[in-house]
């Protein structure tokens, strides 16, 4: 059954849709990311115009970030006010990166940012997940001491410190504004959440405790998000509602079903397993841009 | 039942010396709705004439021109830069109707000069314009592609030199706009009468509604879109966690 987007103006199966909605969803249940990074690759091979795919996949990682971030806060593993810095530095890099965004679309740029950001990131976060799954696994056979880690570095040398209870940490506010912000500019352009660069940078650059990190990435992910969605819809107009709730369905059941996957397995196998996965990806995104494309034209937005 | 209809038409309407057209379409109105498949458009009519054709006239041809709202498109090219390919050069194609589609009785080339082609911008290669031919041409390969232009032309069944019917597959991916039905007669590779009809294609229902709202208060619409987001969000937590209990 075909439907017809409203925004994005092309006529897609539904159930290809729903499909791709909950393939994500399952892998997102399984890993604990957004699936962002995943989906919107996705939607520009079905078709869907880059910058519809981005906007419409901001909208829907608020939904599946928002149904985490509840269950985390049951939990009360979310440290509210780590988030809200962190959601500060966030919200300013979003506002950037939309402005860059609408630049870059009007000199017919964007398909290169998006594609040049998907291939640098999944490529660097990819390639040290996979090293560092390996390093782990080879570390499970051979037993010995665990090494250290190094838990004052220059970041505690900063200054305008706070204090963080719910992560027991006494660190200046500077590192999570720029992690945040960073993390706000790639929302924007890249129509992730940003979970797979905000969760390694929680643990290793703020070194948060790994209970929390992924309450209070999802917590932040959701207004970065929403924000982004916001500046889209009225900046760009390129929020199509049809395409997120129609992936919204998809991702929430396929969330669940892969959250019940992910506990049957092994750290090291998923890790390694979503580090392949991210590498893919990139592969492919680096693939046209390397090799010549079967077109060479495109149509662009319709000059004025 | 539509031809009786359109030949008691003819036979009521008064006298004129040449031959001229009379013409209908199954649908002049075409709604995009969320299932909205594609719409087939039956285009029929009749030539009407008041002396009967003179001796040593050309055989009759009609040709039927489907075309959408046209536009002035961007065109970019990629090329290889520092290693990779990326978009270059820029180029305006100054008119490409949105959709095209072209039938006739014969094939176009065999029975209408280029010139009065060129002068009615009949046919891909006069319906899309612009200074930079292979942009121009990459336009029309891109909206093949897309299926928005015709690769090959529609036949139109022509009776008694008289009565001509044909059928236009409108695609699923149509944008909204004003769209032309051309109908030209044809003799001796020259146009000798044309008529035009406007097919209105709108987007419908909750597509439109949608459509608007995003453009004229795109605020609303994208804190609707957050609430619908949320909502969604929330309700799956919640009935994952009856379940599981």
């Amino acid at each position: 059954m075909q439907i017809y987007l409203p925004i994005a103006e092309v006529s897609v199966n539904i159930f290809l849709l729903l499909g791709l909605g909950g393939l994500v969803g399952i892998l997102s249940g399984m890993f604990g990311v957004g699936g962002g990074f995943l989906m919107t690759p996705l939607l520009f091979f079905i078709g869907i115009p880059p910058a519809v795919a981005v906007a419409t996949e901001a909208n829907q990682i608020v939904a599946s970030s928002f149904s985490g971030v509840l269950a985390h806060l049951r939990r009360k593993t979310v440290d509210l006010k780590m988030g809200a810095v962190l959601l500060i530095g966030g919200l300013i890099g979003a506002a950037l990166g939309v402005q860059v965004f609408k630049m870059l679309r009007e000199i017919g740029q964007v398909d290169l940012l998006i594609s040049l950001s998907y291939v640098v990131f999944l490529g660097v976060i990819g390639g040290l997940m996979f090293l560092e799954s390996l390093r782990a696994i080879r570390r499970a056979k051979r037993p010995g001491p665990k090494p250290k880690i190094k838990r004052h570095t220059w970041i505690h040398g900063l200054p305008f410190k706070m204090r963080f209870r719910t992560s027991n940490l006494y660190i200046s506010v500077i590192p999570p504004l720029v992690v945040g912000a960073l993390v706000g500019v790639l929302a924007a352009i890249m129509g992730v959440g940003g979970g797979f660069i905000m969760v390694p940078a929680m643990i290793y650059v703020l070194g948060m405790p790994t209970k929390v990190v992924v309450g209070t990435s999802l917590f932040q992910i959701i207004f970065v998000t929403g924000f982004t969605t916001l500046m889209h819809a009225t900046q760009n107009h390129t929020v199509d509602a049809m395409l997120a709730l129609l992936l919204l369905l998809g991702g929430v059941v396929g969330a669940q079903i892969g959250a019940r996957i992910g506990v049957r397995m092994k750290a090291e196998q998923l890790r390694i397993l979503l580090a392949l996965m991210v590498l893919a990806v990139c592969g492919k995104l680096a693939a046209d841009l390397i090799f010549m494309p079967s077109e060479l034209y495109s149509i662009g937005e319709s000059g004025h | 039942m539509i031809r009786a209809l359109i030949l008691c038409l003819i036979l009521a309407l008064p006298v004129s010396a040449q031959e001229t057209i009379v013409t209908d379409l199954s649908r002049d109105q075409v709604s995009i709705t969320a299932d909205f498949q594609g719409s087939e458009i039956f285009i029929f009519g009749a030539v009407k004439r008041d002396a009967p054709v003179l001796e040593g006239a050309g055989p009759l041809d009609v040709i039927i021109e489907v075309s959408g709202p046209p536009a002035e498109l961007t065109v970019r090219r990629k090329d290889k830069r520092f290693g990779i390919w990326v978009n270059a050069d820029s180029v305006t194609v100054d008119r490409a109707p949105s959709f095209y589609t072209i039938a006739a009785t014969s094939p176009m080339g065999d029975i209408l000069s280029d010139r009065e082609r060129q002068s009615r911008n009949l046919g891909l290669d006069f319906a899309v314009q612009g200074e930079a031919e292979d942009f121009r041409a990459a336009v029309i390969r891109i909206k093949q592609a897309e299926g928005n232009y015709a690769t090959e032309e529609t036949p139109v069944n022509l009776t008694e030199d008289t009565l001509f019917t044909t059928e236009v597959a409108l695609p699923a991916n149509l944008i909204e706009g004003d769209y032309t039905a051309t109908i030209y007669l044809v003799r001796n590779q020259q146009i000798i009468s044309a008529s035009s009809q406007v097919i209105e294609v709108r987007k419908a229902g909750l597509e439109k509604w949608l459509y608007d709202m995003a453009q004229d208060q795109a605020l609303w619409y994208g804190l609707m879109s957050l609430a619908v987001a949320l909502l969604a969000g929330w309700g799956a937590s919640e009935l994952f966690r009856l379940l599981r209990r």
